[in-house]
């Protein structure tokens, strides 16, 4: 049974990667883009946990608290260069 | 492992990935980027904790040992989450995009944006 | 007493430090313990210049029944959410509301935010300069008055008896 919903999440979660590499390319905004691209990698997050669970081995979690802080300080990055046209003020 | 464990990891992966699906639906149907914000940050952090805990549970019940540093992307997942949407919402105000016909109190984005006090008349 | 204040200025961010340190190494061995023990007296020495004075949380106990109170919140707002977004999305009602603060600090103020952002269609975008609003922009809202009231009994009555401001 949990092989069966282990596919079918691992399924899911790929939809919903396409469905925000669409979300990235339609934009319109940049802040829209922002945010998909900030979906797209908790969503990869998870994949690479569902991964882990499949593979039975917990050395990928490493890379997964790896996603987890290198996103958000780039989402920050981001941001903030879109707030005001420098990172480091 | 036997199979009421089996049963609830099942649950818990399901509930995630429905709801990362979910979240990552709504951010193509929803109308504006202010109301886009909403679908991730709520989402997703739910549907991220709900694999993460299942992934916790397979750990435990399977190689006998407890692995906490899924504790720490949860955690984190969940601190980052209003951040970036605070963010987001900031830039977005900033960039003065559009919002859809029907919000309510739109003329409260200049305000905003300024981040002056709003005026005592709209009370 | 002032030897400990000036060697360890801020127990609880080492105490935080150590905890995060051995969860992320996954491990829990004397030499782990140690290097643990360094980072966490070693960090805020160093940071201590850049620390702000804050608030201090003055009952606890409170504190752990916001924590699981919240938690419960967040389960039910994203089921809410998840419902709204697979609804129709024309009989979405999306709107800003600026909320009156009752609180003061910017710790407080910081907690209500990021709590409002995670729980029911709510996201706070924004803070006035004086402290004293809060914008909010709200994914379903039929009723502001409503929302305000439930935010203020719900969240911010709590915060403000637990930071004592």
């Amino acid at each position: 049974m949990l092989e069966i919903t282990l596919n079918l999440v691992l399924v899911m979660i790929s939809i919903a990667l396409i469905m925000n590499i669409y979300s990235l390319v339609r934009g319109p905004s940049l802040p829209e883009r922002i945010l998909s691209l900030d979906t797209l990698y908790i969503n990869s997050i998870g994949l690479i946990l569902i991964y882990g669970i499949v593979q039975a081995s917990s050395i990928n979690f490493e890379a997964a608290l790896l996603i987890a802080m290198l996103g958000f300080v780039s989402t920050a990055a981001l941001c903030k260069y879109l707030l005001r046209g420098d990172i480091i003020e | 492992m036997n199979f009421a464990i089996e049963l609830i990891l099942s649950l818990l992966l399901l509930l995630g990935g429905s709801l990362i699906l979910i979240g990552s639906l709504g951010l193509i149907r929803l109308p504006d980027v202010y109301t886009r914000l909403h679908a991730p940050t709520k989402a997703t952090t739910l549907g991220m904790g709900a694999i993460l805990i299942a992934s916790m549970l397979f750990t435990l019940f399977d190689q006998g040992s407890l692995s906490v540093q899924q504790l720490l992307i949860t955690l984190f997942l969940f601190i980052s989450a209003p951040l970036t949407g605070h963010l987001l919402a900031k830039t977005a105000m900033h960039q003065r995009l559009k919002q859809t016909d029907k919000t309510k109190n739109a003329e409260l984005i200049e305000t905003a944006r300024d981040r002056k006090a709003p005026n005592q008349s709209t009370d | 007493m002032s030897f400990v204040r000036s060697w360890l200025p801020r127990p609880f961010l080492s105490l935080v430090l150590l905890i995060v340190w051995l969860l992320m190494n996954n491990a829990f061995s004397l030499g782990h313990i140690l290097l643990g023990l360094i980072l966490a007296l070693g960090i805020p020495l160093l940071t201590e210049p850049l620390q702000t004075q804050q608030v201090t949380v003055k009952r606890p106990l409170k504190l752990i029944k916001y924590i699981i109170i919240l938690k419960w919140d967040i389960v039910v707002a994203n089921l809410a959410v998840a419902k709204l977004i697979l609804g129709p999305t024309k009989a979405l009602q999306p709107g800003f509301v600026a909320y009156p603060l009752n609180l003061t600090g910017d710790l407080p103020i910081t907690l209500l935010a990021s709590t409002i952002s995670l729980t029911p269609g709510t996201l706070s975008a924004e803070v006035s300069k004086d402290r004293e609003w809060l914008y909010i922009h709200a994914l379903d809202l039929p009723d502001e008055q409503a929302l305000i009231d439930a935010i203020k009994q719900r969240y911010e009555t709590p915060l403000k008896e637990i930071f004592q401001c």
